[in-house]
């Protein structure tokens, strides 16, 4: 890793000469072909991108400032918009973040049940960037085949929470419900088919040669680069740098399972792709081993001051009732602290930083969003290359508009 | 594949916080204003005058090496005078993976603090974000202006004397559930 040269974009020269007419070029904030509201003002020779300056918070929401508003079950809701591919791990990261304040142990089987959520999640949400790379480079045919199995994984949430991209899953303390007999069958028909989608359009895509012609050094980031701009997630294991939160902070029960984490070298378009490839194999090894060991036990805590109580306790038992009414009011009290948890995001380190001064509401919520933060490295990795590597590029680091504007 | 049981864990978090928190002392003396383990996080508060050379020493230094900066944020506490207002940094050592957070308190009089992007490139966004929220003044930073909110915004909203709604607007009064 160190002996890299600190290599980030220029595969032409981005000096900028007094002789030459540049053209400006305004892609976005709203383009096709950036997938979201993203401004990139660029300044271009011909075809060459000599100089670019981003412009964010198109969908900016406040929300810091909505969760100093909001009492703690309320919140997750917000977690849903963030990255909103892969919702769950937004939402059971910020519900282990109230966990680690208020100090629940939560089951194994929850801690199980939350792997295989949060690992379809991150299967959905890797089947996003990486199909929408295959469409940046022409080939649609592999995006219309492997698109199906993101609804597969959203048939199973709707299932388990109701919901299909904005989940609210899960409770804190726990899931909502235990899985259902439908939930577990269209869960073992993923695990039975999905393999052979992905292996289908891996064929497709991965050793083609348009597609590695185009995304082989295409927008690429060394690993020094990247460690400076603090990637995380897929972008910086492209890169060569192995650090995933799941293994170097194991949280509910990562520890149990066995799976590899997949590095590139070159940090490029095609390093990002194969390491969001490989790491959709590793989820379904995790899911299959959740699944597998799936111990016995609730599927949450004995938390009754945060756990909404069945419904039909809160129709016949009295303290169920004023628990319900508590916690939907938003009236619970929790202990003052300052907690920072984090979760291996679709994206990348996604974080909560937490201060609570015991009132209904976070004091202060600070959410460490991936996305936000590798983005800023964008403009220097497009600079010297050719616009349509600049489209690319962008897709293949999985830019969330709702992560990055929070 | 890393098998930790928590009582390893909490006994590793409190020897990298003496570990760290000798180096600070004879580096720093009485700068290091305050020293604690908050959860699982070793939190050490700095004065202000120091917090960029406690930034550079953390970073550089070859026994600490917390090279990688996860994340930073301020926070506002109004009620707290000279200590008002509030900046945090939390550093990842990836080499050792341990995590500490830096902290220093500064009151409205004197928000004005070095930037912390000639150490990584990655802190310009971040103090951006900061600035546009709380308006930390980042001495040195190459292009410090808002990010997420618009340029004409004349106020940091998340100080906490801003109500949640947009505060330059008089058209929304609510007396049920305040606005």
């Amino acid at each position: 890793m160190s002996n890299q040269e600190n290599k980030i974009g220029q595969a032409f020269s981005t000096e900028i000469s007094e002789q030459k007419d540049y053209s400006i070029l305004n892609l976005g904030p709203t383009h096709p072909a950036t997938h979201g509201i993203f401004q990139n003002v660029l300044t271009m020779d011909g075809e060459i991108i000599v100089r670019a300056e981003s412009t964010i918070g198109y969908i900016h929401r406040a929300f810091e400032k909505l969760a100093e508003r909001r009492p703690y079950n309320q919140i997750t809701p917000i977690t849903d918009r963030l990255n909103y591919c892969s919702s769950p791990i937004n939402n059971i990261g910020w519900h282990m973040t109230v966990e680690k304040l208020i100090g629940c142990e939560i089951p194994k089987r929850a801690q199980y049940m939350r792997v295989i959520i949060m690992e379809l999640a991150r299967i959905a949400d890797h089947i996003v960037c990486d199909t929408v790379i295959a469409v940046d480079t022409g080939a649609l045919t592999g995006f219309t085949y492997l698109f199906q199995w993101r609804e597969k994984i959203y048939e199973i949430f709707e299932e388990i929470c109701g919901a299909r991209l904005t989940t609210n899953i899960g409770r804190i303390g726990g899931i909502e419900r235990d899985f259902s007999p439908t939930a577990w069958s269209r869960l073992d028909s993923f695990l039975k088919e999905f393999p052979k989608g992905l292996s289908e359009f891996q064929s497709l895509v991965e050793r083609n040669r348009i597609f590695m012609d185009r995304t082989v050094n295409c927008g690429p980031i060394s690993a020094e680069m990247a460690l400076q701009y603090s990637f995380t997630g897929p972008n910086l294991r492209a890169a060569g740098v192995d650090y995933d939160v799941r293994v170097m902070n194991p949280y509910s029960s990562y520890q149990d399972f066995e799976f590899n984490i997949p590095v590139g070298t070159s940090g490029d378009t095609y390093d990002r792709f194969m390491v969001r490839m490989a790491e959709m194999w590793e989820s379904v090894k995790i899911i299959n081993q959740a699944v597998k060991n799936m111990p016995d036990g609730s599927f949450h805590a004995d938390v009754p001051e945060f756990y909404l109580p069945a419904k039909e306790d809160v129709y016949s038992k009295m303290e169920a009732l004023i628990y319900h009414f508590k916690i939907v009011m938003g009236e619970t009290d929790v202990p003052v602290g300052e907690v920072y948890h984090s979760v291996e995001g679709g994206n990348g380190e996604l974080g909560y930083y937490l201060i609570s001064d015991g009132g209904r509401n976070p004091y202060r919520l600070h959410m460490r969003r991936p996305c936000f933060i590798y983005y800023q490295a964008y403009t220097e990795m497009i600079k010297g290359s050719m616009l349509s590597d600049a489209i690319l590029t962008m897709s293949s680091m999985n830019v969330i508009a709702g992560e990055l504007d929070a | 594949m890393h098998h930790r049981t928590a009582s390893q864990n909490s006994e590793k978090i409190t020897y990298l916080f003496e570990e760290v928190n000798t180096a600070l002392k004879t580096k720093f003396g009485a700068d290091l204003l305050n020293a604690q383990i908050d959860y699982d996080f070793p939190v050490f508060e700095v004065s202000k005058s120091a917090v960029h050379d406690v930034l550079e020493f953390l970073k550089n230094d070859q026994a600490m090496v917390f090279s990688f900066l996860t994340t930073m944020c301020g926070s506002h506490f109004p009620e707290q005078g000279e200590r008002e207002f509030m900046l945090m940094y939390q550093l990842h050592s990836l080499e050792k993976n341990q995590r500490i957070r830096i902290k220093t308190f500064m009151s409205i009089k004197d928000i004005e603090v070095p930037t912390a992007t000639d150490l990584w490139k990655g802190a310009n966004w971040m103090e951006r974000e900061t600035f546009d929220f709380y308006g930390f003044r980042f001495k040195g930073h190459p292009n410090l202006k808002r990010i997420l909110n618009m340029d004409e915004m004349n106020y940091h909203p998340l100080r906490k004397q801003y109500p949640l709604e947009d505060g330059s607007r008089d058209d929304k009064a609510d007396n049920y559930f305040g606005r």
